[in-house]
């Protein structure tokens, strides 16, 4: 379907387009097995621009938003989620800085992720702390000029990899809500060092690892924001970023159709291509009609959320929940039409479902998502009885 | 350093048809792309300029369809791009070429280095590289795998040979055609792309170059194609037949004769 992108917005998918079908997609299998980070990959990705695209054009980004980082991330994920989610990493990191961070801290590290240059990585969750982000430990004391930040944090993408990290911490345990705050740690901070790389399911390319921060001093200027002020930046950074996380849903399941028809039409059974069967056709509209959905969402949501900034919560969580129930059901309506060929890893279909799965679970659970979909309704329908 | 990469629109070998009847390319619906080696000649010059500094200039003679073509080469990191367009250059072959592209340049005039791709894929003459430093009397290095470095007035650069590489260190300005294991291109950059968009093609005609009417195009073409045909395939063909031991008999008593 057109969307009616601008002739700028095109030229995004077009470059995106072709680092998918000339990299990504020869690559896939072989990062699959191998579980190395996609490092002249995301090399490309940053010669092309393209880690500047949702970065303000003072920081030396190219100034776009939401929407356009949904339109490269699409492409990506529909050659390899795993490069996809290496590729949205630095941007969920980056997001602290964007929104709440000061002038100087904009300025310092905005045009080097910009560039590709370095590339950044969030730190939210920990092992008493996933859904519920209260339980978080990790505390940042205040001595003379410098914090000095003690804990662990667990499942971090980009970990070992970014140079940038942008990491919540309780700075008062007796405030609640209200006592963490977001620092940025660089990777040669004093203290600072990374776990044992995780074995996944899917996105096996992606770097997994912990952050281990042991008496970890960081100077006292690399605050985010106002002290105490880490959940709300949190939280908006979150529905900055879910709609990324939701065309990768989008992406992949395009990826998968396209896997899926080009397959039906070749393979031969009772004489005839399998895409001449009603049984098969059923199921290769059904997914054709579900990736068309949850990309007009996702597209309607990051609109929604370029142009309301206050009002993000539930067009992000909507559409992060629609599009990835719809890649988990869609690859495994695509391993089915391949059949015993899809379950074997000669076919990239295998490895996009495994893929799938993840999206279900990251940046929030599809249940905490729906909770905030939820609380969202309850206010609103409060305000208007 | 200031570079002119030469480069040449071509059908997309992907599609390319014969015509039965003439036995010439088809060309009506086929895809038009830059010659894959020209490619490779704008990568190194691109990645000359990101170590040196200076800036690259892509040149084609060719018809006005050809302005993509210069526009994609300016995605891809060329700062300037002119087209030598007109129709008294129609039907040239590598004689009347060479010349055309030797005024454009004599026209353009500051230069350090030439570099073309070793030859282009519809004709495979691989000649115009060479005659173009013939005519503008520099030094010329084919197929070139490596430039090695560039210091004050010389570059020093790898030739590609059948049974290894020349090193070879010439003065500047010079030409130098290129093979596709000098570097991999590299994919246009979205700012690339939107100044490619915008910038100004220099279109320069038979007369802006100042050239001769009678070297241009089809009048100033020393050869002429008098007959185009696919050569019949020739060579015979033998299958042994037997047990591996009695193949290997046979193979040697026909071999034998010849060692």
């Amino acid at each position: 379907m057109d969307y009616f992108l601008s002739e700028e917005q095109q030229m995004i998918v077009d470059v995106a387009r072709q680092i998918t079908d000339e990299m990504i997609v020869p690559q896939r299998a072989e990062l699959d097995e191998t579980e190395d980070y996609p490092r002249d990959i995301l090399t490309a990705i940053a010669k092309a621009d393209l880690y500047g695209l949702y970065i303000p054009e003072e920081y030396g980004g190219l100034g776009g938003g939401c929407f356009e980082i949904v339109l490269a991330l699409e492409q990506f994920a529909r050659g390899c989620t795993g490069v996809a989610t290496a590729f949205a990493a630095s941007a969920l990191g980056a997001y602290p800085i964007l929104i709440s961070g000061s002038e100087e801290l904009k300025q310092k590290y905005m045009p080097l992720i910009a560039n590709g240059e370095k590339l950044a990585a969030f730190a939210l969750t920990e092992a008493n702390a996933g859904s519920d982000a209260s339980g978080i430990q990790t505390t940042a004391v205040l001595d003379g000029d410098e914090w000095v930040l003690n804990g662990t944090k667990q499942w971090i993408t980009n970990a070992g990899e970014a140079q940038i990290y942008t990491v919540i911490a309780i700075t008062d345990k007796s405030k609640g809500p209200r006592g963490a705050t977001m620092f940025v740690v660089e990777d040669t901070d004093p203290g600072f060092s990374y776990g044992v790389k995780e074995k996944k399911l899917g996105i096996r390319c992606s770097s997994t690892r912990e952050l281990i921060f042991k008496d970890c001093r960081i100077p006292k200027d690399r605050v985010i924001g106002r002290i105490g002020m880490g959940f709300i930046t949190v939280m908006k950074t979150l529905d900055q970023s879910r709609p990324g996380i939701a065309i990768l849903g989008v992406g992949l399941g395009q990826g998968a159709l396209d896997e899926a028809v080009t397959y039906a039409k070749q393979r031969v059974q009772f004489g005839k291509p399998i895409i001449s069967f009603q049984a098969v056709q059923h199921i290769l509209a059904d997914m054709a009609i579900q990736v068309e959905a949850g990309r007009a969402l996702v597209y309607s949501a990051a609109k929604h959320i370029d142009a309301h900034k206050n009002d993000m919560s539930k067009a992000s969580s909507m559409c992060k929940v629609f599009a990835t129930d719809m890649a988990m059901k869609v690859t495994v309506d695509a391993v089915q039409v391949l059949a015993g060929y899809g379950y074997m890893r000669d076919y990239p279909v295998e490895k996009m479902m495994r893929d799938a799965k993840i999206l279900q679970i990251y940046e929030g659970t599809n249940q905490i998502q729906r909770n905030v979909i939820g609380q969202e309704l309850n206010k609103e329908y409060m305000r208007s009885s | 350093m200031k570079i002119i990469v030469c480069v040449k629109q071509v059908p997309d070998a992907k599609d390319v048809r014969l015509d039965p009847k003439t036995n010439t390319l088809s060309r009506e619906g086929v895809q038009a792309i830059m010659n894959p080696y020209d490619r490779h000649a704008l990568e190194e010059a691109v990645r000359l300029k990101e170590q040196y500094g200076g800036m690259v200039t892509v040149l084609s003679m060719g018809p006005p369809q050809a302005e993509e073509m210069l526009r994609e080469a300016v995605s891809c990191g060329a700062d300037e791009a002119v087209l030598v367009s007109d129709r008294a250059f129609a039907g040239a072959d590598t004689w009347a070429t060479t010349y055309t592209l030797s005024m454009a340049i004599k026209k353009i005039d500051d230069f350090d280095l030439i570099l073309c791709g070793k030859q282009a894929i519809d004709g495979d003459t691989a000649q115009v590289g060479p005659g173009l430093a013939e005519r503008l009397d520099i030094p010329f290095v084919a197929y070139v795998r490596k430039i090695n470095a560039c210091t004050g007035n010389t570059i020093r650069a790898e030739r590609l040979m059948d049974d290894g590489y020349d090193l070879v260190e010439v003065e500047l300005p010079a030409l130098f055609t290129v093979v596709k294991e000098i570097n991999e291109p590299r994919i246009p950059s979205l700012k690339g792309k939107m100044k490619a968009k915008k910038i100004d093609i220099t279109k320069l005609t038979a007369v802006d170059i100042e050239a001769d009417p009678e070297q241009l195009g089809l009048k100033g073409s020393t050869t002429q194609v008098v007959k185009v045909f696919s050569p019949e395939l020739k060579g015979a063909r033998a299958m042994l037949a037997g047990t591996p031991s009695e193949q290997v008999a046979q193979l040697y008593a026909k071999l034998s004769p010849l060692l």
